[in-house]
């Protein structure tokens, strides 16, 4: 069977959910070979061995964190040489994008960004895409070269499968290029202790109706009795009331949770975009007419000062 | 000592219109009145802040890909108060993908002459966020993307990137590419005297003979990807709404402990 290269992302060796996502959908197009690159990379294997990978080739090298997107660029042109694979796979990220699309053109291959489904095709994968603001579901396919596709998360289930998960050193020698763009300085985000946003099951989300940074507690209190991710609107990021990061829509992070509930927010084209995806959607408003309401499954007209606070107190008295 | 500025801009199909598909499955642009994309309104906004920053003499040029009416995302930059465009148009160009897109603003780059190409962070209607990779890897120079805050000075380009895990300071010798969120600062109208000024500034027409770039290269025929089909997402089945009238949180909790959400 032909082998598919995943691209694997993780944090010192910690491996992201997206990653083990991809391990599924490459199951189905082929044999799953890993790549890991950076500090760590040896550690990744035997999580990803759990879920599929047949061989996990590893590279460390400082040139990984201390430049952007390039080195890692080589080191999967590398590995497409050593391997010749049927198809590469990388986690939809904003740098998973740039890589791809930079080995794409190096490949001659096309590429495709986004896909929230793969399948085995006659002519090479299938991958499925959500566009304009997920009003269409559109299938498209690679037609030149070696399928480059990058995954959006939550796109498939994690699933155990066992395989070999052989570590193999990747040899790579980096371009000149590669140091084109030095990252002089990193300051890792501080850790929420909620979920990852994009990863999430459940997200909570406030708008512009939060009406201010200290409401954002309430937000937070329907998210922890949950479990769940925090999510804004851009009208409450600009406002300065949360953090860009957990921004959704067209212009933040892209989101596709079991459960997303928007409280405050009127659903605008570019929020949509980011959530509209999700399985069920869930609003408080106390507008009748946002237009948040033609997407829910369950809406609330109301005031989500009174509507809020008394979710929270049910679930946790529900959960006990 | 000078700098050419080259800003990447593209004619999108506005995003609050009934945006589909053409019969041949590409984005139909004719349906749906088209604009600048407001995400490359940051980038025509950073590029001329650099310029007003700068002790050197700074010339701004704006460039875009697109049919005839593309001509409008153009005149917006011009009027924004950028010196002058290019508008690469060919018919052969109808329905090129995001490499192919990349070669024809590669050659267009280079023939107009450049020291930062500062594009968006993404095109509104195709939502790739790949076309300055993708011009940096064709032009061989540093790529600085996704930059929420962006300078040059003495040759260097420095900006700041909020990644997914980290907050990332960048940095890169000219020529580089870079690309701007709508974090880099609010893009600014086009006052009247800039509207009038626009009218007089040059657009220069360019098609693929004039770069050099052969038809097979281009358009939907040579695309590198296919879209084999694009179907209307179904309509959500309408959900239950439910006024509160005092027992809304405890409504909603009960449907969610339906959906075993709790
Ligand atoms: C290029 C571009 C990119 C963009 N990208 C994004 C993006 O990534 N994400 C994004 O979210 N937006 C994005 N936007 C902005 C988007 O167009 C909207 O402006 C934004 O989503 C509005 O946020 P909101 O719903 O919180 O605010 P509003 O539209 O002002 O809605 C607030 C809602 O809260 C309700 N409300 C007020 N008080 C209460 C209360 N006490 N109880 C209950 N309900 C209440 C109101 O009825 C109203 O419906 C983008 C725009 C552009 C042009
Ligand atoms: N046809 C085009 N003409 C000019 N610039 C473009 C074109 N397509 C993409 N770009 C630039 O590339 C950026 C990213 O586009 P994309 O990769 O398509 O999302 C945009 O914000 C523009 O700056």
């Amino acid at each position: 069977m032909a082998e598919v290269l995943v691209y694997v992302d993780h944090v010192d060796g910690a491996v992201r959910k997206p990653t083990l996502e991809l391990l599924t959908l490459a199951r189905r197009v082929g044999e799953p070979v890993a790549v890991a690159l950076g500090a760590g990379a040896g550690d990744t294997a035997a999580a990803l061995a759990e879920h599929g990978a047949v061989k996990v080739l590893t590279h460390e090298a400082a040139e990984y964190a201390d430049y952007l997107v390039v080195p890692k660029v080589d080191a999967l042109q590398a590995a497409v040489a050593a391997v010749s694979p049927a198809a590469v796979l990388v986690p939809s990220s904003a740098e998973g994008k740039e890589i791809a699309a930079r080995l794409a053109l190096r490949l001659g291959s096309g590429i495709i960004t986004d896909a929230v489904d793969l399948e085995a095709g006659d002519e090479g994968p299938v991958a499925t895409q959500s566009v304009f603001a997920a009003a269409f579901t559109t299938k498209s396919r690679v037609s030149k070269g070696t399928p480059v596709i990058t995954v959006k998360p939550n796109s498939a289930a994690v699933e155990a499968a066992p395989a070999a998960g052989a570590v193999e050193a990747l040899s790579v020698t980096f371009s000149a290029a590669a140091t084109g763009t030095k990252v002089t300085s990193r300051t890792p985000r501080e850790s929420t202790g909620r979920p990852e946003l994009t990863e999430a099951a459940i997200v909570v989300s406030g708008g512009r109706g939060v009406n201010g940074a200290e409401n954002f507690a309430i937000i937070e209190a329907l998210a922890d009795s949950l479990g769940a991710a925090v999510g804004a609107s851009r009208a409450a990021v600009d406002a300065g009331w949360y953090p860009h990061t957990n921004q959704v829509g067209q212009t933040g992070k892209s989101v596709s949770p079991q459960l997303y509930i928007a409280s405050g927010i009127s659903g605008a084209i570019q929020h949509r975009a980011g959530m509209q995806t999700s399985k069920t959607i869930v609003a408080i408003n106390k507008d009748a007419e946002a237009p948040i309401f033609e997407l829910v499954d369950y809406g609330v007209v109301g005031d989500l000062f009174d509507v809020v606070p008394q979710l929270t107190e049910e679930v946790k008295s529900r959960k006990g | 000592m000078s700098l050419r500025i080259v800003v990447t801009v593209k004619y999108v199909p506005d995003a609050t219109g009934d945006r589909h598909f053409a019969d041949d499955l590409t984005v139909d642009r004719d349906d749906v009145d088209g604009l600048l994309s407001e995400l490359d309104e940051y980038a025509v906004e950073q590029a001329l802040q650099i310029s007003e920053n700068s002790d050197d003499d700074v010339e701004v040029t704006v460039l875009t890909v697109g049919p005839e009416d593309a001509k409008d995302a153009l005149r917006k930059a011009l009027s924004m108060g950028a010196d002058k465009a290019i508008h690469v148009e060919d018919d052969d160009l109808h329905g090129t993908d995001a490499i192919g897109t990349s070669l024809v603003l590669a050659k267009a780059v280079e023939k107009a002459g450049y020291d930062l190409v500062v594009s968006g962070m993404a095109s509104t209607d195709g939502t790739m966020g790949v076309v300055p990779a993708l011009l940096a890897e064709r032009l061989g120079v540093p790529q600085v993307t996704l930059l929420s805050e962006v300078s040059v000075e003495g040759g260097v380009v420095k900006g700041r990137r909020d990644g997914d895990a980290a907050t990332e300071q960048l940095q890169a010798s000219l020529p580089a590419v870079v690309s701007v969120t709508d974090q880099s600062g609010e893009a600014r109208y086009p006052s009247f005297k800039g509207i009038m000024a626009a009218k007089k500034k040059p657009v220069q027409s360019w098609d693929l003979s004039d770069l050099d770039i052969d038809e097979d290269e281009v358009g939907l025929e040579n695309a590198y990807t296919v879209v084999e089909s694009a179907a209307e997402r179904p309509a959500r089945s309408a959900g239950t709404i439910v006024k509160d009238e005092g027992e809304g949180g405890k409504q909603l909790a009960e449907f969610l402990a339906g959906q075993k959400f709790i």
